[in-house]
């Protein structure tokens, strides 16, 4: 592979400029109503089944997938938008937003056409929460460690083992999830796991909470005690489900919720700093800007490559990288910047400390969650030809 | 700009031609001399590449907006020593005020951001303008004069001024330009609004594109002596420590080409007019210069890292990167006095207008 990473500078085309007029207006009608609050800390309310029907019904989940699943054909720059501005919002999106992102795709690529028609427009419409059973407790990193068993039996699969840091798993409808169908081979350590679908209402599922530091129940602990899956729940290769994984990444790692997650520190450090700031704060706070604004141009042209159908995996883990590394720095920056701002002048202090507060807690998980920053590193190395 | 379009390929092509061919970093860096300097700026003014920016009636070659920038990123490839961009950079500011250029090497002034350059009723010009790259170099300098009732474009001859010559940290000459009483050759008024900022604001541009381009050369020479470098028995590439320092210097690298390709892009769009300089222009050419000056800061440092003793020695072709590109950040506003202005604006425009403005881009 070549050591020139492409970064063109795509822009959004007007119709996304349409759209996020559309989604600001409906983000707006919204929070007017009382169904959030853009500066509340978050809450284990994200979850919420009334909103996410109504942004099924402006057709914004799947917005990229086929008109025959629910889908609207739209482009991946338009669904970009609608990710950001949720994003800024703080919108409860959590019931939809797996789906939309990465395992809508996986199915469209992978599951059989019943199970296309029968799942697809009830994501679309809003109505279906995924979950992803990839981490194990001693599989991490090393994904193709997994060792949750799935035993062919009549007619399917009989799964025996534990998911663990399972985000969504209480609330979801189904998992994907990779399960041991055979040993790995002496010349493939990769070989012998299969992808599947998991319907969370099949019997002998468990489902434990694992509040993570800040308190919130957010991932889980799975359990599966001889819970039976069909054969037509395999998604793509049986035993191959390496060659699988990889594609997926590109949609997980690129986005804008990577670096927008806590925004609102920055919100609130402008509101915080004032019109006029001292040098030091204001030379700070230029550079904090001009970093997330390169983010920002960076997300977009890995999505408009996803666009033109290319996979820029490389791409997308040094977007991953370069924005959950920034995006951890963020809170701590923030602090140091508002050091010598007198507060008794400004009267949001407590709500930016709150949420400096916040994203000083959750910051450690940004670098871990969706492939670890020494995990991304060996993915770019190997783009660069060094391994 | 407009006039006629030299494909993006050409120019790109063209100018790596010439450059792999006269200006070979390794051979430059062997050269015991200059000998070397006149064939090559031959060869770009040959194919007209200097004055890219210059329309046909102003004696140039009416090339696209974006044919510059990129030949500010090729030219960054190859760690250039030659004036290309200074001249480009001249020729752009001369047409603003429908001045001709004139044929040779130009530079620019002022390039720091406290400098002034003034006009006296006799219409001579006082001032100072430090720092001016390849000012000793140059047979002309296009200066911007600010005058309280607006600014003026002028087209100096280098000899009317006293320059004291100093050296950047790569070694090029860097001139302190005094214009004590200098009768310019061409003087004509700028359009409304222009100012020296203006300059300030191309010229951070074509930095954050050289820096962009010297980092990919970077990566790829640093990737390369990995995989041939050995140590205990195997190519340092090999080693996680030196793949996670190259994925870094990776992510440098596509962070200020990507900043910097979007500046260029904004700036190629409104074909590069002065007059529609609006804040979107700031923030994308204010990012491109952080940017790429913070990328320039982390990667020079990775690659020296890679390299080991042999790239800190005046032999190895390395420093002419790493140097150059540190150099660079100094030119036009360095990247803190930049920061500053950004910051500023973002406060004055306030809390809730941060996304709006961040998302218009
Ligand atoms: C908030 C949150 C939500 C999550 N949600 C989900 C989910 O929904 N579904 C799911 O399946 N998983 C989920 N995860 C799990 C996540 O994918 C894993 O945490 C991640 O893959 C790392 O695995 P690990 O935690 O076991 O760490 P380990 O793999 O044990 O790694 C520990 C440390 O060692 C480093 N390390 C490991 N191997 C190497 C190596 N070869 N070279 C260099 N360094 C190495 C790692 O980078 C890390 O720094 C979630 C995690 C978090 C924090």
């Amino acid at each position: 592979m070549s050591t020139a990473l492409q970064f063109d500078p795509i822009r959004l085309p007007p119709e996304c400029e349409v759209l996020r007029r559309e989604v600001r207006a409906f983000l707006a009608e919204e929070i007017a109503a009382g169904t959030f609050d853009p500066a509340a800390i978050e809450t284990d309310d994200l979850f919420n089944r009334e909103f996410s029907r109504r942004v099924g019904k402006k057709g914004w989940i799947g917005i990229t997938w086929p008109k025959k699943y629910g889908g609207q054909e739209r482009s991946f720059l338009e669904r970009y938008v609608i990710t950001e501005e949720f994003r800024i919002a703080n919108a409860p999106v959590r019931l939809h937003f797996t789906a939309d992102r990465q395992s809508g795709p996986v199915l469209i690529k992978y599951a059989n056409e019943a199970l296309k028609a029968d799942i697809l427009p009830r994501i679309t419409r809003g109505e279906c929460c995924f979950g992803i059973g990839m981490s194990e407790p001693n599989s991490g990193s090393d994904l193709f460690a997994a060792s949750t068993k799935a035993t062919k039996t009549d007619g399917g699969y009989r799964i025996n083992g534990t998911k663990v840091w399972t985000s969504n798993a209480h609330n979801a409808d189904y998992l994907i999830a990779i399960f041991r169908t055979a040993p790995a081979t002496k010349e493939n350590r990769r070989h012998g796991l299969t992808s599947f679908l998991v319907d969370m209402k099949s019997p002998g599922i468990t489902v434990s909470p694992i509040y993570n530091l800040t308190g919130l129940h957010d991932f889980n602990e799975v359990v599966f005690g001889d819970m039976f899956i069909p054969d037509t729940h395999v998604l793509g290769e049986i035993d191959g489900a390496w060659k699988q994984a990889t594609s997926e990444l590109a949609f997980e790692r690129s986005g804008p919720e990577r670096f927008l997650e806590t925004f609102i520190v920055m919100i609130e450090l402008v509101r915080v700093l004032g019109a006029k700031p001292d040098v030091r704060a204001a030379e700070a706070l230029g550079r904090l800007v001009a970093q997330v604004h390169t983010l920002r141009r960076m997300s977009v042209s890995v999505n408009g490559m996803l666009q033109a159908g290319k996979e820029p995996i490389v791409e997308a883990s040094v977007v991953k990288d370069l924005g959950t590394v920034w995006e951890q720095r963020l809170p701590h920056r923030a602090r140091e910047i508002a050091a010598f701002v007198d507060s008794g002048d400004v009267t949001n202090r407590a709500l930016f400390e709150e949420h400096l507060a916040f994203a000083t807690m959750i910051a450690p998980k940004l670098t871990l969650q969706g492939g670890t920053t020494e995990v991304l590193r060996g993915i770019i190395a190997r783009g660069l030809g060094l391994r | 700009m407009g006039g006629r379009h030299l494909a993006e390929s050409i120019v790109t092509d063209t100018a790596t031609r010439i450059l792999s061919d006269l200006a070979d970093p390794q051979s430059v860096n062997r050269a015991r001399d200059t000998a070397w300097e006149p064939a090559l700026w031959r060869a770009l003014s040959g194919a007209g590449l200097p004055l890219a920016w210059v329309p046909e009636e102003l004696g140039g070659v009416g090339g696209e907006s974006a044919d510059g920038f990129e030949l500010a990123r090729v030219s960054g490839e190859f760690a250039s020593p030659a004036p290309l961009t200074e001249t480009l950079l001249a020729g752009w500011l001369l047409a603003q005020a429908k001045i001709a250029s004139p044929t040779g090497v130009m530079t620019v002034a002022p390039c720091r951001w406290n400098d002034v350059i003034g006009m006296r009723r006799d219409g001579r010009l006082m001032g100072r303008a430090r720092g001016v790259p390849f000012a000793a170099a140059s047979e002309h300098i296009a200066v911007v004069v600010t005058g309280a009732e607006g600014c003026r474009i002028a087209c100096v001859a280098t000899s009317a001024c006293r320059i004291a010559i100093g050296k950047s940290l790569a070694g090029d000459k860097v001139g302190e330009v005094t214009f004590d009483d200098v009768k310019p050759i061409a003087i004509a008024d700028a359009p409304t609004g222009f100012d020296a900022a203006k300059l300030m604001t191309m010229g951070a541009a074509m930095r954050a594109l050289e820096t962009a381009g010297a980092l990919q050369a970077l990566l790829r020479m640093s990737t390369q002596y990995a995989g041939e470098r050995v140590a205990f028995g195997k190519p340092i590439a090999k080693f996680q420590a030196v793949q996670h320092n190259l994925a870094r210097l990776a992510g440098e690298a596509a962070a200020a080409m990507a900043a910097a390709s979007s500046a260029a892009d904004a700036l190629s769009t409104i074909a590069a007019d002065p007059r529609k300089f609006d804040e979107g222009i700031f923030l994308e050419v204010a990012a491109a210069r952080i940017r790429s000056a913070e990328a320039a800061t982390e990667g020079a440092a990775i690659a020296h890292q890679v390299f080991g003793a042999i790239g800190f020695t005046k032999e190895h072709v390395l420093h002419r990167f790493t140097m150059r590109m540190l150099s660079w950040r100094d030119d036009f506003g360095n990247e803190s006095q930049w920061a500053l202005e950004l910051g500023n604006q973002i406060a004055r425009r306030g809390a809730d207008g941060l996304w709006p403005f961040l998302s218009s881009r």
